[in-house]
């Protein structure tokens, strides 16, 4: 049986050009890119070129890009970072509902520390209204923090414009750009964007490498102190391997993008024709076109979204769930709740994200595997 | 991620015993948590003060469904008292035990078979027999 993944909004393989470019910095290339001393020189220059490769890829300067060990890191510095470096200057951040934890729980921890945070509402496609966010800024506010495409959901939001709006009242402006770098342009001055958050693992480097852009003249106060690693913004030996193979990463979504995203949005739209052209009462979650070309979000009317996930699971289709329970969770989607999606087809959703190693046969697969999936579980549920 | 599951809820959950519903039911009963999003539906047929037949409905997650499942196999044959006190703890072992995520809001079985035979009970005390069920009678 093949394996089909369709999860790549929560990690992605390492790109086997990506694993090519990382293999010399194990064993031979290892030097500690502080040393002083050739082999540290040469650790010293990859990752160097690896920083250009992000900065280009942003369209950013070299020394405006920080490494971190996770895009979650990079969220927390970010606005950890700006909230304890600004606090003479306001304590007021602005975010959204519907934020990816990383940013949600940055948040309520400055809350702890008593910080205030004004969590801004969706409308039903999940879009954020930049004319809210100008009326929530106030004399206090350091920080806005928005999304730049919403991990479940897929849904963009208009980055440029609340950047604008940012910029206007002087208004530090971060975006989440984990699922959007690599997949649509992320250019930080089209973006209007202070700070910007990117993970290596969504796009085909691997896992515990991130980097956050800090615009020039920015101040961010470290959350990880010792020596001077990242000009003085992030301590720690790099993890030289893994940031050389975020490079390479970078490098090619910058050349293949714009390609795979004509291709994505095509395989996406065939999959989402080919389900509801088989099954009834099937809704999309999202907006409808303002949405990355990955991510499909259907909610099936009657079902629950983990017992079509293990169904699909066991059939070798690996896709995603927002609904109760599967991650340890009791609460449903806080996206789709507050996008305002009723509480039974919240639990009823499931997340195809498409990536390099699907096919359109892997879309016909999944479309001839779902309906009896769907009628199976319709049977025996007591909601008609 | 199947490893994630004993076979004995997987069985369940692939193939559940006792699915649909009776029409002309004794007892019917339902248990939903909206915030986790299950709902178990449970028909019971009474015969001599016994669980003729069971059937359920469930809206769920694998483990859900699983132990409504379970939890029919275990009640048909059974006296109302008995059946009565069948415990989540009981059905969530036919399916080789839960996961603390999954023991409270996953387990509806036990509960759903319980509101069952409590509306037998209620509906036959209105028709002007005893409640059958001693600690409730």
């Amino acid at each position: 049986m093949k394996k089909i993944y369709l999860d790549h909004n929560a990690t992605t393989p390492v790109d086997p050009r990506v694993l090519t470019a990382m293999h010399p910095y194990f064993s031979e290339v290892f030097g500690n890119p502080s040393s002083i001393h050739a082999f540290g020189r040469e650790a010293k220059e990859a990752l160097e070129r690896a920083r250009g490769r992000i900065a280009h890829l942003l369209r950013a300067g070299e020394r405006e890009i920080c490494f971190t060990g996770s895009g979650t890191e990079a969220d927390n510095m970010a606005i950890k970072g700006v909230a304890h470096s600004y606090r003479n200057k306001g304590d007021h951040l602005i975010t959204s509902q519907i934020e990816h934890h990383a940013v949600l729980a940055s948040c309520a921890y400055l809350e702890k520390e008593g910080f205030r945070v004004t969590y801004l509402p969706v409308d039903g496609t999940g879009r954020v209204d930049p004319d809210d966010v100008r009326k929530a800024i106030t004399d206090h506010t350091i920080l806005i923090t928005i999304m730049h495409a919403n991990n479940e959901v897929g849904t963009i939001q208009a980055i440029p414009e609340i950047g604008r709006i940012a910029r206007e009242h002087g208004v530090l402006f971060h975006t989440d750009a984990v699922q959007t770098a690599g997949k649509l342009p992320v250019d930080v001055d089209a973006l209007n964007v202070d700070l910007l958050s990117l993970s290596g693992h969504k796009i085909y480097a691997p896992k515990g490498v991130g980097a956050l852009y800090i615009r020039k003249g920015t101040k961010i106060t470290p959350l990880i102190h010792g020596g001077h690693h990242e000009h003085g913004r992030r301590a720690g030996t790099e993890n030289l391997a893994s940031l050389v193979g975020l490079g390479k990463a970078a490098e090619i979504a910058g050349a293949e993008r714009a390609e795979e995203y004509k291709r994505l949005t095509k395989l996406r739209d065939a999959l989402h024709k080919k389900i509801t052209d088989r099954i009834e009462r099937v809704f999309l979650n999202g907006h409808p076109t303002q949405r990355i070309a990955n991510t499909l979000n259907l909610s099936f009317a009657a079902v629950e979204g983990e017992s079509i996930i293990l169904s699909l699971d066991m059939e070798g289709i690996a896709v995603a769930s927002g609904s109760a329970c599967t991650s340890g969770s009791l609460e449903s989607s806080h996206v789709l709740n507050a996008m305002g999606i009723i509480p039974e087809l919240t639990q009823s959703s499931v997340r195809f994200s498409l990536g390099r190693t699907n096919t359109p046969e892997d879309m016909e697969t999944v479309a001839e595997a779902l309906p009896p999936i769907i009628e199976r579980l319709r049977a025996m549920s007591p909601l008609t | 991620m199947t490893d994630r599951y004993d076979d004995k809820l997987l069985d369940h959950f692939s193939h559940p015993r006792n699915v649909g519903q009776i029409e002309d039911a004794d007892g019917v009963g339902q248990i939903g948590d909206s915030r986790c999003g299950d709902m178990v539906k449970v028909w019971i047929k009474v015969g001599d003060d016994r669980i003729t037949d069971v059937k359920f409905r469930a809206f769920g997650c694998p483990a859900a469904i699983a132990t409504s499942s379970a939890m029919t196999e275990l009640a048909v044959g059974k006296s109302l008292d008995e059946a009565a006190e069948i415990t989540d703890d009981v059905v969530a072992q036919a399916v080789g035990g839960l996961s603390p995520d999954k023991a409270h809001c996953s387990n509806l079985g036990a509960a759903a078979l319980y509101e069952a035979i409590m509306n037998y009970v209620v509906r036959s005390v209105e028709r002007g027999r005893v409640g059958c069920i001693a600690s409730e009678a």
